[in-house]
């Protein structure tokens, strides 16, 4: 008897807390995106209505709403494809040699991926300053005026969504030198003793390859992109005129400044649904794809 | 082998190494421009103010000041930041405990519903923190938890992620070793403690640097969960820092520089660990 209950007691402690913390909370957002409730709950839950789907039809008729998704689909568009094959580059290239030197490279592309993004996104802040910052100083040298790195809503997204790649690249780097190391080199080495150039056997064989790899960064950084947070929120707090606002700074506005906890859990509920569907298509090229 | 194809493959190889030189300098400067940013907040977290909003900037401070780092731990709470930090950390690797308790069970006992749990630890890994925040911020509410330090590493303490390692890494352990500790006496938490964590050293190290490197950095959760400045983290300091840009970028970078300087630091001692912790996110 004793034994049988071993197992349980070795499990339950962190099962708890993962249901406590990662299952419960989605049922009850899915419960209060049908209610009224905001901060006046704390005084008394009777302030609480049940309302239906008014929150998802205010939600569909919100313009803030609609902007931060085309934000969020702008920035993973863009974001994606840039740090994939930003990543995938370098990695390809420190891999081309085994000298210490390229191994030592190696930690320096991977730092920004560790350290601290409130600290980052300050030194970022401090570079993009238009009064006395560094970007703007090394500019000027070559005769290009000020630019309003984070003040143009156009241009901020794209200041924006910098340190996020500068960032997001390291890890992939990482996951890719992985799998670079699952190349067989008897391939390589076949190639070219048939003459194929360093070109062509990258191309030809390794990238191919990799393409398990390439498939599942694809599916994290769009993942990723989709939740992109904390760089708009230190730099820009989702502006200028809500240019950099993506729809989980949206969401954080919505639900801890207004604190209309309802609406924005509907709102949370839409965005788990978008990145559900999204990874199921994704998926689902990917096995179509291995059909060949 | 004739002299004209000898003579070809030495031109190869030294096309193939003036290649590779190529390579490596384009590399070199990727890497200085990567890691450049660190270097700015470090040099300019020695200069004095007037030299910080000093326009064109100076590349190294001229007259180097420790003043900032004064500042932030007399006149400002960077003090209690710091302790608030280390102890969420703390608690951090409490929950990794209770991880490699739950990764050993789903490795090395059969118990009903043991499928069924497992399904659940990988399901979570799948739901965005957007999603749960709101409710675990109710939850916690509830619970008399906001502005604890508990609360703030409560919602990250146990990822499903981490079990799904341990698990891994657990399966591998011989069996007959277990039943030698048992046949012994041992009980089992004695056998969890005297033979499965020693024999886990290497998954353990990787998560140690990992659990370390997240808690430092967390934002969103002391953010959400610390109203009172007492209970802020250094992230959350760092960030109410942000408002100072326009006055003192050197204090900023002095504050920017307390965050990221252990974390460097752990980074080149533990590379190793590091390294393999990410590259096995590619598991998921």
């Amino acid at each position: 008897m004793r034994n049988r209950l071993i197992p349980y007691l070795f499990v339950s402690p962190a099962m708890l807390l993962l249901v406590a913390f990662g299952i419960v909370p989605i049922l009850v957002a899915a419960v209060i995106s049908t209610t009224n409730m905001n901060i006046s709950a704390f005084a008394n839950w009777n302030n609480v209505d049940f309302v239906g789907i008014d929150n998802y039809t205010k939600l569909f008729n919100d313009p803030d709403f609609w902007q931060s998704i085309g934000n969020t689909g702008l920035f993973a568009l863009f974001g994606v494809p840039a740090i994939v094959l930003i990543s995938l580059a370098v990695a390809l290239l420190l891999n081309s040699s085994q000298h210490p030197f390229f191994k030592a490279l190696r930690a320096f592309y991977f730092v920004p991926a560790i350290t601290a993004i409130v600290a980052i996104a300050l030194v970022w802040g401090y570079l993009y300053n238009t009064q006395f910052g560094l970007l703007n100083h090394l500019l000027s040298l070559v005769g290009i005026p000020q630019v309003q790195w984070l003040s143009d809503p156009a241009l901020a997204k794209f200041s924006v969504a910098l340190v996020a790649v500068w960032r997001g690249t390291g890890l992939n780097i990482i996951i890719f030198l992985a799998a670079l190391q699952g190349v067989p080199k008897e391939y390589l080495e076949a190639a070219s003793l048939d003459g194929a150039s360093s070109a062509r056997t990258t191309f030809s064989i390794t990238i191919p390859l990799l393409r398990f790899a390439i498939f599942f960064v694809s599916i994290t950084t769009t993942i990723a992109w989709l939740q992109f947070f904390d760089e708009p929120f230190v730099l820009t707090d989702g502006g200028p005129l809500g240019a950099t606002t993506s729809a989980s700074i949206f969401l954080y506005k919505e639900g801890f400044r207004l604190n209309q906890f309802g609406y924005a859990s509907a709102g949370s509920i839409v965005l788990f649904a978008i990145i559900a569907v999204i990874t199921l298509i994704q998926l689902r090229i990917r096995s179509a794809d291995d059909e060949y | 082998m004739s002299t004209s194809q000898l003579v070809r493959d030495r031109s190869l190889a030294k096309r193939r190494r003036v290649l590779v030189i190529l390579i490596g300098a384009a590399l070199g400067v990727g890497a200085l421009v990567t890691a450049f940013p660190f270097f700015w907040m470090l040099t300019t977290a020695f200069k004095p103010q007037r030299e910080a909003i000093d326009y064109p900037p100076t590349l190294l401070p001229q007259e180097p000041t420790l003043e900032w780092f004064v500042t932030l731990f007399t006149e400002l709470d960077f003090g209690r930041y710091l302790v608030n930090t280390v102890a969420v950390v703390l608690i951090g690797f409490a929950g990794l405990m209770l991880m490699a308790m739950a990764g050993y069970a789903f490795a090395k006992f059969e118990f009903r519903g043991r499928r069924w749990l497992f399904f659940l630890v990988l399901a979570t890994m799948m739901i965005p923190i957007q999603v749960t925040m709101i409710p675990t911020y109710l939850i916690l509410n509830g619970l008399h938890l906001t502005n604890t330090l508990v609360g703030i590493a409560l919602p990250t303490l146990v990822s499903g992620f981490s079990i799904f390692l341990f698990r891994q890494f657990m399966s591998t352990i011989p069996t007959e070793m277990l039943e030698a500790a048992r046949l012994d006496g041992a009980g089992e938490f004695r056998t969890f403690w005297q033979i499965v964590l020693p024999l886990s050293k290497p998954i353990l190290a990787v998560q140690i640097v990992l659990t370390f490197i997240s808690g430092w950095n967390s934002f969103l959760w002391p953010l959400i969960i610390a109203s009172d400045q007492k209970l802020y983290t250094l992230s959350v300091g760092l960030a109410l820092l942000n408002q100072q840009l326009a006055v003192n970028p050197s204090l900023q970078m002095a504050a920017a520089t307390v965050m990221v300087v252990p974390i460097l630091a752990v980074f080149i001692v533990f590379q190793r660990y590091v390294i393999q912790g990410f590259a096995l996110s590619g598991l998921k």
